[in-house]
């Protein structure tokens, strides 16, 4: 089958849905792969790259009359009517906005597969396009704001005088929460996080920043790894929370999305109003009406008194390059789904979860919305009631312990007092061993296990002094006790010295097998 | 000869053993730790021979007689001959049999040295109650190790069935054993003769042949690891004995290295450590009635293995004892080394207890010189499980069980293990349907995106090497 790669055709769009990387890999998946003149110009892939992995250059109609036509953006009408008969669609649609949308698609007898629906399950995770983009969202975001704040984002102690460091806030502690997290303290700023759902805060943690978190009795528990909306006493501390956060911080980046729904409004006009002159906040959700008071979709607004409202939608656009490498990507791990034999033919299994829940068009039948996807929430709840009871064994009493070890010692010690001296001397040095044995080997590598047992089972054969001072005292010995020693004693250095070179000969060998590459 | 110098040889071959066990815990130290211990050896050796043919001063003992020196040597190239022959015929396969064996011969050594100490002169000022009592100590750990490591020996060989002994109230038996011993050495203590002595070599004999017959063929790596601890243990003792430093560092050094190798082993497989020590640790083993239905499972074919690895841009490899049953580990290697030609990213998942010595699967696939920088353990490769491709399997089973994890009533519950389901697709390498060590079925078969690919795994892996 052939994939067709349009031009994206809305005015600010930089991206194209395949790279000349991830053409290659749609070829070897068996597919012909048609790219419009030009595609890939703004995201910085000439023509000429595609053609070398493969693909055709072609006209603008041809691209979109392919069986399989993969974008970025909704398709406008004319776009639609170019498609042939039967053709499968591959982009983000945005479905539960767009019932038109859906219907006109639907009328076209197409069928469409949604790269923004996709069910939020492991298995999922590669082509997954709103975790991706969002990943480059974040990240922009913090650039934006770093290119408008007028300051560090890094504490210095100069010549010239000390500069504070700036203090970061980001509300959605979601992929884009976690990559904006990420890139400001890696520039140097202080920052926090807060999220609706307070599991999230060991994350948060994890990239560098401190947790927020809503003083209030509700905890809320994702079950398809989206976030909800929240009740009336919750939203009431979170008020407060956020004000707070405005008056101290430099920096706010808010990334709070429901899917379906407007976005949540999470900084008043007053708050916005009580942030220092110069201060800038970056509301990645101004397209879907926006976290802040005030934010205008793809503008950037500058309140009186002084702070700065970024709402730029195209965030992921304006890193083109590699925002089309990974949606590329999304869509070659879609294809690899789709194309089960590798053939380049395109075989959908409605059984299967994530085709159902991409494919909101199937064949002129609008499919949305699919049948509801528990994630990996019920599980864990399974499993919470055993963890315990296993923990409860293991645990001991440090008290019983410490008594048990007392007793121990006092127990040798009487066995010391009435031992002889002589023995002493050995004990000392025996228990000294046990105890360098068992530091000695304590970080072994595992690989190494096998070569370690040789070489102490080699070395073991020590016990051939054993047998030697055996056969040194039959000097002090007569008659038939004489005899029984020495062949005892000869056997015995027969036998001890076949582990002496057995073991290290056969340690040797493996170990002159080991290399790196 | 003095004895100030002999003592002095043997600080410097306590020494050398200390730096040996230390460098054979990095890849890097490897080889300098193994000569280290030859070293030892060698020191250790040379003046213990020295010491007993030549006139020693200070020596309690007067020198061995003239001939001792030729009957040294002569046992020592005999020996060294049987070992070095062993040893360099050895297939990687077989190590595990081959040191179960060479535990043995410690053993047995250590039981003759307890013997020959009856009938040695006291040194003076040496207690004869103490003298004995250690004695005893060194043969019932000798007789044990030594019965312990024959009877793993022929279960790692497959000359005697490898499932657990089940005698009736076998606990109490060697609870009874370990009393009749200690009631032997405390009346020989007291007051000797003979008969005890051939009492307590015979009881200790019985009780490591029914210990270790007692244990699955699943748990042998942790026995072979406790015999060796064991093996260490009764040489400490034969230095007790005999006075000897040596061999109370060296064997205290062995023995206490071995335990905590078993711990980690132990660890490995959630068993406990105290009941491996004790012996017998496989006896609860026994699986009631499968009878849960799981669904079928879909069968493939080489050629198709092939397609599918060809088109995967990263694949795991999860070896088992099933790789070293079919000799396999070669033909996986050029497997390996042609899909990495072709761009496709290879590494080997390995589980802590895959095989049936600890290890055992990184020293296979280091014969067959695959680079041990992908080589990774299932600490370090379980994360990367969602975002791999093709795994195949091949002859691992229990370890890449999923009922550990999900069936809190399988015998394997709670035990770690690779999680391969999470990949893209799974192949089974495997000769029939039957169960594993455990004695447990494997839900892992009947999954999804799981397919069988039954036979011979080397024949196997070879097909699809064609088929590439």
């Amino acid at each position: 089958m052939r994939i067709g790669i349009p031009m994206e055709s809305a005015p600010a769009e930089t991206r194209v849905a395949a790279t000349p990387k991830t053409v290659a890999q749609l070829i070897k998946l068996g597919y012909e792969v048609v790219i419009e003149e030009g595609a890939g110009s703004k995201a910085s892939y000439p023509d000429a790259e595609y053609v070398e992995q493969g693909a055709q250059i072609v006209g603008r109609a041809v691209a979109w009359a392919a069986d399989i036509v993969c974008k970025i953006n909704p398709p406008i009408e004319a776009e639609i009517d170019a498609m042939s008969e039967g053709a499968t669609l591959v982009a983000m649609i945005a479905a539960p906005r767009s019932p038109e949308l859906l219907h006109d698609l639907s009328e076209h007898g197409l069928t469409v597969m949604a790269m923004d629906s996709v069910p939020r399950i492991s298995r999922a995770q590669s082509m997954d396009v709103l975790s991706s983009m969002a990943n480059i969202g974040g990240y922009r975001a913090v650039v934006e704001a770093a290119h408008e704040f007028g300051s560090f984002f890094t504490g210095q102690v100069t010549a010239a005088g000390k500069v504070p460091p700036a203090r970061v806030f980001v509300s959605g502690a979601g992929v884009a929460g976690l990559a904006a997290i990420g890139t400001a303290h890696a520039l140097g700023a202080i920052v926090s996080a807060t999220d609706i759902r307070p599991e999230v805060a060991e994350q948060v943690e994890s990239m560098g920043a401190s947790y927020v978190g809503v003083k209030v009795e509700e905890q809320q528990v994702s079950t398809d790894g989206y976030a909800k909306e929240a009740s009336a006493a919750y939203a009431q501390a979170a008020e407060l929370m956020y004000a707070e956060q405005a008056k101290v911080s430099d920096i706010i980046i808010t990334t709070a999305l429901i899917p379906g729904k407007p976005a949540p409004r999470l900084l008043t006009e007053e708050m916005v109003a009580s942030m220092r002159p110069g201060s800038v906040i970056v509301d990645m959700a101004a397209g879907s009406g926006g976290n802040v008071a005030g934010s205008v979709a793809d503008k950037l607004v500058v309140t009186a008194n002084g702070v700065k409202i970024i709402g730029y939608t195209d965030l992921a656009s304006r890193l083109p390059t590699q925002a089309s490498q990974l949606y590329g990507t999304n869509v070659v791990n879609l294809m690899k789904l789709v194309t089960p034999e590798k053939d380049g033919v395109l075989v959908l299994d409605m059984n299967d979860v994530v085709q159902r829940g991409m494919t909101v068009v199937s064949e002129g039948e609008i499919t949305w919305p699919p049948p509801p996807v528990a994630v990996s929430a019920v599980p864990q709840q399974q499993a919470a009631p055993v963890a315990p009871v296993a923990k409860e064994t293991k645990k001991r009493n440090p008290a019983l312990t410490w008594i048990g070890l007392g007793i121990c010692a006092l127990a040798l010690l009487a066995m010391f007092w009435v031992s002889p001296e002589g023995l002493l001397g050995h004990f000392m040095v025996f228990m000294l061993s046990v105890v360098i044995g068992y530091y000695v080997i304590g970080n072994v590598s595992h690989s190494l296990h096998t070569p370690l047992m040789s070489v102490t089972n080699a070395i073991s054969g020590i016990i051939v002094v054993g047998a030697l001072l055996g056969l040194q005292s039959v000097a002090g010995l007569g008659g038939g006790t004489a005899i029984l020693v020495a062949v005892m004693s000869i056997i015995g250095i027969l036998l001890a010295s076949i582990n002496i070179f057995g073991g290290f000969t056969v340690t040797q060998r493996m170990l002159a097998m080991f290399r790196k590459a | 000869m003095t004895v100030t110098l002999i003592s002095g040889s043997y600080i410097f071959a306590g020494l050398c053993f200390i730096l040996a066990l230390a460098g054979l815990s990095k890849h890097e130290t490897s080889k300098r730790g193994n000569i280290f211990g030859m070293v030892g050896m060698a020191l250790a050796l040379i003046f213990t021979i020295l010491g007993t043919v030549l006139a020693t001063t200070g020596a309690v003992i007067p020198a061995a007689p003239s001939w001792a020196i030729i009957a040294i040597l002569c046992a020592m190239v005999i020996g060294a001959g049987v070992g070095v022959t062993l040893a360099v015929r050895v297939e990687m396969t077989g190590m595990p049999q081959l040191i179960a064996l060479l535990h043995s011969f410690v053993g047995l050594t250590a039981v003759l040295v307890g013997w020959n100490a009856y009938y040695e002169p006291l040194a003076p000022g040496q207690s004869m109650g103490l003298h004995h009592g250690e004695l005893f100590v060194g043969v019932f750990i000798g007789a044990v190790t030594f019965t312990g490591s024959i009877i793993a020996y022929l279960k790692l060989s497959e000359k005697m069935t490898s499932k657990p002994l089940m005698l009736p109230k076998h606990n109490i038996i060697n609870l009874a054993a370990v009393v009749v011993i200690i009631g032997l050495t405390v009346w020989f203590v007291i007051d000797p003769h003979l008969w005890q002595l051939i009492a307590v070599t015979v009881v200790s004999l019985l009780l490591g042949l029914h210990l270790v017959a007692a244990i699955g063929g699943g748990d042998m790596p942790v026995v072979v690891s406790m015999l060796n601890s064991y093996s260490g243990w009764a040489a400490a003792a034969a230095g007790f004995t005999l006075n000897n430093d040596l061999l109370i560092i060296t064997g205290a050094l062995v023995g206490s290295s071995g335990a905590y190798l078993s711990y980690i082993m132990c660890k490995g497989m959630n068993r406990s450590f105290i009941s491996v020590i004790a012996g017998g640790f496989g006896s609860d083993g026994a699986v009631t009635g499968e009878v849960k239905d799981y669904g079928e499972h879909r069968e493939t074919t080489a050629p198709e293995v092939a397609e599918m690895l060809k088109n995967a841009s990263s694949v795991i490899i999860t070896p088992g004892y099933g790789m070293a049953v079919a000799q396999a580990q070669s033909a996986v290697a050029d497997l390996t080394s042609k899909l990495r030609a072709q761009g496709v990213e290879v590494r080997f998942g390995i589980h802590p207890v895959a095989g049936r010595l600890p290890g055992h699967m990184n020293v296979l696939l280091a014969e067959a010189k695959v680079p041990y920088d992908i080589v990774l353990e299932m600490d370090e490769i379980n994360d990367d499980m969602p975002n791999t491709d093709v795994v195949l399997v091949i002859g691992a089973n229990d370890t890449v069980n999923p009922a550990a994890m999900d069936d809190p009533t399988s015998p394997i519950a709670g035990m770690p293990v690779l999680h391969v389901w999470e990949a893209g697709t799974v192949i089974v390498f495997k000769r029939s349907m039957n169960t594993g060590y455990a004695g447990v079925q494997n839900p892992l078969f009947f999954k999804e995106n799981s397919m069988m690919l039954f036979g011979d795994a080397k024949v196997r892996v070879e097909d699809i090497i064609r088929a590439l």
